[in-house]
């Protein structure tokens, strides 16, 4: 069978086991279709929260990037770990003691306010509906490259599965199809990952083949190799840093944070049955996560010295196989400027002008070529990209119709919405949300990258803050929290949309305030709002006395119910 | 037994095991993954610069062992101030 007969074979078996177990796991009640009725086991739950977080983004783009941006792409890998580790030790046992179905539950109970949840439902549906359109365009991508089929049918199929599983499944559905689709991805991953480690270097394990001698009998180390290669080449050493320590030091707090604050994460913790349950999950789920992170740096560091030892000043005619069928997708360009017939691939400080370009998705995607992988393993990445956009825009999806059906419509609009009619309108809103995400995937609007920043910006200075400060102090109240909101979101996105928007020119480090881009500004939004929650708080009156025993309560994990018992 | 220690003990407790921790999360992201990054990379092990290593391998198992430990610090400080949850989520 060739590579395209592979990829339809093992994607269409691995759709298949998504609506088998989407049919098994259906939802039917709003406490299944919300949360899961509370009743996931912390592995799975861990799982399910891996390939929840884990998109099309990590899946394809992460490797790619790191293998440009160098000992810089750590930005990458701390911000999307390390933010975890917030979530067990600072979020989660709490937010699942208090057991409501949404953020925007806890911060309009806690600070007993119909503003401050309005605020965190506008925010909570912003940054899904942001990020669900690039998983679209991710499951778009995937079927054309691999598939041959038009951009926007792919998109379609993806819409339909996603529909199916997520409409009915609920949360419940989700749960049990993200852990087959974890599965999927992860496998889709490793085995790669693991060839090529073998054939750079004869380490099976790729983190331990990352700080290992080549294989190529000349002793030397890959990463001593790697920084000659792109010392000489004029890109500037691999394991040297480009950016300014504050820029990388305010990047990774706000991708930390802001991978902490975002809602459709945040969402699983209360899927579990106990809170000594939501922190193992956690763990498990961060262990799930480091599978694939630890890899991928390595991955990174193989397919950036395969790139450059193969590629370089070859001659055209004898480039390898997989550089012309990717040549072919218009994603590796070569324009021979001198004539000569060879390859110069250089960087900005080289003196040779450089004449390939190369699009940083094809890290990942052509690995398997490039490591003369059998064509299976092919149709497994497509398969595990597929499954990675699937699992995060279904997540993504069910924060949406939560937040409308839930958050604006039973605890704002409508209270006394019988739950079966709750539940009708969550599925609606789920279906509506569904056909605008893939409207945006079929015509993405050219700023998608720019509100990825927006987006978690805005979780950084607006939902992490608030949640924590409810938690850690009986004292800070709703004036505090509402104009903490407020301020940090407003001076976030006051920063990303003047550097993004309206002056994308003057976007360079000169111009930035004590050099921290717009993607790392979100840091900087969470210190405001902090700083003005105490002080505007300070000045005001004490929560009521019903909140601080709240906040008294959510600290101690007996009595954590299923779902709705305890009352503010 | 005697009469169960105070909620108020248990919270202060619970605060210093975080704070420890992430003091810990802190030294091996921020501090040895970037600002002492420099510095240590003058360290090798095997074929990693050591700074590097931490930016890019070993701060992420160090975030997984310390999330466990929670879970077990967690665990015993709940059943010792007997706060802990019954089977069935009681």
């Amino acid at each position: 069978m060739n590579i395209q007969a592979w990829t339809f074979v093992i994607v269409g078996l691995s759709f298949a086991l998504y609506i088998g177990v989407a049919m098994w796991a259906r939802a039917r009640s709003t406490g299944e279709f919300y949360v899961a009725a509370s009743q996931v086991r912390p592995v799975v739950n861990g799982m399910a929260t891996a390939a929840d977080w884990m998109s099309a983004a990590s899946f394809i783009s992460m490797a790619g990037l790191i293998a440009f941006m160098g000992r810089d792409g750590s930005v990458y890998l701390m911000g999307w770990t390390g933010g975890y580790v917030l979530l067990a030790l600072l979020l989660a046992p709490y937010l699942r003691k208090f057991g409501k179905y949404t953020v925007p539950d806890f911060v309009g109970d806690r600070y007993y306010s119909r503003t401050a949840r309005v605020v965190a439902v506008v925010c909570a549906i912003f940054v899904s509906f942001t990020y669900v359109a690039g998983q679209m365009r991710g499951v778009g991508i995937v079927f054309s490259r691999f598939l041959n089929v038009p951009i926007e049918l792919g998109v379609i199929i993806g819409m339909g599965i996603v529909f199916f599983y997520a409409v009915l499944g609920g949360m419940k559905g989700i749960t049990y199809t993200q852990v087959a689709q974890y599965c999927v991805l992860i496998a889709a991953y490793l085995i790669p990952a693991i060839f090529i480690s073998l054939l750079m270097t004869g380490q099976v394990i790729p983190q331990l083949g990352f700080g290992s001698t080549l294989a190529d009998g000349s002793g030397t180390y890959l990463l001593d190799r790697l920084d000659g290669l792109t010392d000489e080449l004029g890109f500037g050493r691999y394991t040297a840093g480009r950016k300014t320590t504050w820029d990388v030091l305010a990047i990774t707090a706000a991708l930390m944070v802001g991978t902490a604050g975002l809602p459709h994460v945040i969402v699983r913790f209360y899927t579990v049955r106990k809170v000594s349950a939501a922190r193992s999950s956690a763990g498990w789920a961060l262990l799930f996560i480091a599978l694939l992170y630890t890899s991928a740096p390595a991955v990174a560091a193989f397919a950036r010295t395969n790139l450059l030892t193969t590629v370089t000043d070859t001659r055209y005619a004898d480039a390898p196989s997989w550089f012309k069928n990717w040549e072919a997708t218009g994603l590796i360009a070569f324009e021979d400027r001198n004539g000569d017939g060879l390859i110069q691939y250089r960087g900005p400080a080289s003196d040779v002008a450089n004449e390939l370009t190369i699009d940083r998705d094809i890290m990942v995607l052509a690995n398997p070529e490039i490591a003369r992988l059998p064509a299976w393993v092919v149709g497994l990445v497509a398969a595990g990209a597929l499954a990675a956009a699937l699992s995060t825009a279904a997540g993504l999806l069910l924060v949406i119709s939560t937040s409308v059906a839930h958050d604006l419509l039973k605890k704002t609009l409508v209270p006394d919405i019988p739950e079966h009619r709750e539940l009708l309108v969550a599925r609606i809103a789920a279906g509506f949300a569904v056909l605008i995400a893939g409207y945006f995937g079929i015509r993405p609007p050219g700023f998608v990258a720019e509100v990825v920043a927006l987006a978690f910006g805005l979780a950084a200075a607006s939902f992490f803050p608030a949640i924590i400060m409810g938690i850690f102090s009986t004292r800070m109240n709703r004036e505090g929290a509402v104009s903490g909101m407020i301020a940090g979101i407003s001076f976030t996105a006051a920063y990303i949309i003047w550097f993004k928007f309206m002056h994308p020119e003057l976007n360079t480090v000169t111009h930035w305030w004590l050099g921290i881009s717009p993607e790392g500004i979100g840091a900087v939004g969470m210190l405001v709002n902090v700083a003005v929650a105490v002080a505007v708080s300070a000045l005001t009156a004490p929560p009521p006395p019903s909140v601080q025993r709240l906040v008294q309560e959510i600290r101690v994990p007996r009595g954590a119910g299923p779902g709705h018992e305890l009352q503010a | 037994m005697a009469e169960p220690p105070s909620r108020a003990e248990y919270w202060k407790r619970n605060v210093r095991y975080v704070a420890i921790l992430l003091a810990i999360w802190f030294a091996v992201s921020y501090g040895a993954g970037i600002l002492l990054v420099e510095p240590l990379n003058r360290i090798r092990i095997g074929g990693f610069q050591l700074g590097f290593w931490f930016a890019q391998q070993g701060s992420m198992y160090v975030f997984v062992i310390l999330i466990f430990v929670y879970v077990r610090l967690m665990n015993r400080l709940d059943r010792a101030f007997d706060v802990d949850e019954r089977e069935g989520g009681r």
